[in-house]
């Protein structure tokens, strides 16, 4: 059993999905009780195989159905993928607990595709964070986001737009890499990352790796949501349900990003074009930054301030691995957490003040503090971790990542990070005002909106849960930053630094 | 002597420059047309041009599939087209049809709720609610 975790723990989420729909047709209990067993059972396998793997002290390979590569497929566990694995498995179990309440008045059919659809974008995200092959990572990648079409989709009449137009951008962008994937191995003959770890970088530094290198930043930085291709996420994160966004805001770009660090760090070891399209995605990515957090600023409505927050986030991740050096490697890898952890905590955060409330602009959160008073004390650590204050782990992401660009000399990169967290702090501070200061009510909000103090209970402990899990991990994980690099993330950096 | 100049570059390069022009008229039709099925069907047609340039490279003259026949022997590399992009592109193309049919699925519904495939109107629509 042990032998074969790495598999299994995208198999489980697979097959998990596929039984979801039967299950749920004879009870949507056991349906509930399989899928979320499934989820804490890989969140098991992850950390397991995470642990194996840092005492193992190399890479754990395995080979499907024992063909050995480039014949078949492989799967390696490193540091690097058993953090990612983990982190995705975490959320999944979260994020099937938060949709509980959701559910709730849902016919069996609607849970059983619900179930389905979550744990294939689960199972597909897992497959891209474990996969050792450039082609199963394109077949992963398409299986998660089909998926997430689907469930965004599910959330009304605005959201089957946003969808439909985030499946033609995302189906363009993973024609690109598909295509880019497709020069590498005419070049090579190979598509195993171990293979062309030593194959790709010395033929990269002609015209075909040239063209390779961009398609497959162009359809990664796409999935990414790195500016300016970020066009689809700002009306997709307005109108998916919460639970779903919470996951997939949290989880798929961060994927990505992984996938752009995993093929140009590790596979082509930044050479020849790498690394000046990687200086192209720093550019974008600063520029990113700012964009952001100045469109974030711009909204009233809540949700579509945390989707362009998220365009700026993203980017800090791009703009870590644009710069290069190990303490900024450490700032992205971290930062992948961080914003993960957050931006999750966050969008449970929306979700639960829609569902309790029906509010989603900023203006309305007067009285909020009173009401809803154990969810505004987690958005002020949410808060705190966006802005970077310590202790919480925001504050130390992006402490790395203003290392590394000191120590690389990009001042540039230094200007935009200090400011980009300026203007996050604005705009976290107008919703802070709203919902703690403000007693008084604005002139276009009517008098019967100003909300209650709290009666009885804010969230049903479901919803409520995985929301205090996450506040107190982004302060947890913020005071444990030092072991975490220490033990975790020193290892998830590629062997030879440029 | 030109009759062989231009057979050698349509077979050489000829293939390679349709497959450029079909992709590019796919991400063309995805970018420039307004209608949300055209938009999906430009988008098959640029799946169909990356499939064609897996299968292209694949291509030898003068070679056979990769099965063994009696009599041949194993591991004459020379006499097969290589199999494993045909394999490749199976997958890529169940992909595609699995996003074709998601795309259709997602365009009824979009006819439903504003009557119309028009990216702009259904916008506009979408603005009146």
């Amino acid at each position: 059993m042990n032998a074969h975790l790495p598999i299994l723990i995208i198999v489980i989420p697979l097959v998990a999905g596929m039984l979801a729909p039967l299950l749920a047709f004879f009870s949507a209990p056991m349906a509930r009780g399989v899928v979320l067993a499934s989820a804490l059972a890989v969140f098991a396998g992850s950390v397991a195989a995470l642990l194996r793997v840092l005492e193992m002290g190399h890479p754990w390979s395995y080979y499907l159905a024992g063909w050995p590569p480039p014949w078949g497929i492989e799967y390696v566990i490193d540091p690097l993928s058993g953090v990612m694995v983990t982190l995705v498995s975490f959320f999944a179990v979260l994020a099937l607990d938060f949709a509980g309440p959701y559910l709730a008045g849902r016919s069996a059919r609607e849970k059983g595709a619900f179930y389905a659809l979550f744990m294939l974008t689960a199972g597909g995200l897992l497959g891209m964070c474990a996969t050792g092959d450039l082609f199963n990572l394109f077949v992963f990648l398409e299986i998660c986001s089909l998926a997430a079409y689907a469930l965004i989709a599910a959330g009304g009449r605005r959201s089957v737009v946003a969808a439909l137009r985030y499946l033609i951008i995302g189906s363009v962008a993973a024609c690109m890499y598909l295509l880019g994937i497709g020069y590498v191995y005419v070049m090579t003959g190979s598509l195993n990352m171990g293979d062309l770890t030593i194959l790709l970088p010395p033929l990269l530094d002609s015209p075909a790796g040239i063209l390779a290198v961009v398609l497959i930043a162009t359809g990664l930085a796409i999935k990414t949501a790195l500016f300016p291709l970020h066009g689809w996420l700002p009306d997709t994160y307005s109108y998916t349900p919460a639970p779903v966004l919470a996951f997939i805001a949290a989880i798929t770009t961060k994927v990505s990003a992984y996938a752009l660090y995993r093929i140009f760090y590790f596979v082509a070891e930044t050479a020849g074009p790498v690394s000046a399209t990687l200086e192209v995605l720093g550019w974008l990515a600063a520029a990113g930054i700012l964009f952001g957090s100045l469109m974030a600023i711009a909204q009233r409505d809540f949700w579509r301030m945390l989707a362009y927050s998220s365009v700026g986030q993203v980017a800090y991740i791009v703009l870590g691995l644009a710069i290069g050096n190990s303490l900024a490697l450490i700032g992205a890898v971290l930062h992948i957490i961080s914003h993960a952890v957050v931006k999750g905590l966050l969008f449970f955060i929306a979700g639960s003040v829609k569902w309790q409330t029906g509010i989603r602009t900023i203006p309305e959160f007067i009285g909020m503090a009173r009401h809803m008073p154990l969810t505004m004390g987690a958005f002020l650590v949410a808060a705190m971790s966006m802005i970077g204050l310590p202790p919480a782990i925001g504050f130390f992401s992006k402490w790395y990542l203003v290392l590394g660009a000191v120590e690389a000399g990009r001042w540039v990169f230094v200007a935009v990070l200090i400011i980009s967290s300026l203007l996050t702090a604005v705009y976290f501070f107008r919703v802070i005002e709203f919902a703690y200061l403000k007693g008084k009510r604005p002139e276009d909000v009517p008098e019967a909106a100003v909300l209650p103090p709290k009666t009885g209970p804010e969230l049903p402990a479901r919803m409520l849960v995985p929301i205090l899990v996450l506040s107190v991990g982004a302060v947890v994980l913020g005071i444990l930053n030092e072991p975490l690099i220490q033990n975790v993330i020193q290892y998830a950096l590629p062997w030879r630094l440029p | 002597m030109a009759e062989g100049v231009i057979a050698y570059y349509l077979t050489g390069y000829g293939n390679w420059w349709l497959i450029g022009i079909l992709l590019l008229i796919g991400l063309w039709g995805i970018v420039a047309q307004h209608n949300l099925l055209k938009k999906v069907m430009a988008l098959n047609v640029m799946q169909v041009a990356v499939i064609l340039y897996y299968l292209n490279a694949a291509q030898k003259s003068g070679t056979t599939l990769g099965v063994l026949r009696a009599g041949e022997k194993v591991g004459d590399v020379a006499a097969y087209v290589n199999p494993l992009p045909h394999a490749l592109m199976l997958t890529a193309i169940v992909v595609a049809l699995a996003i074709t049919g998601v795309a259709l699925a997602l365009l009824l519904k979009v006819y439903r709720a504003y009557g119309t495939l028009e990216e702009p109107e259904v916008f506009r629509r979408m603005q009146q609610q």
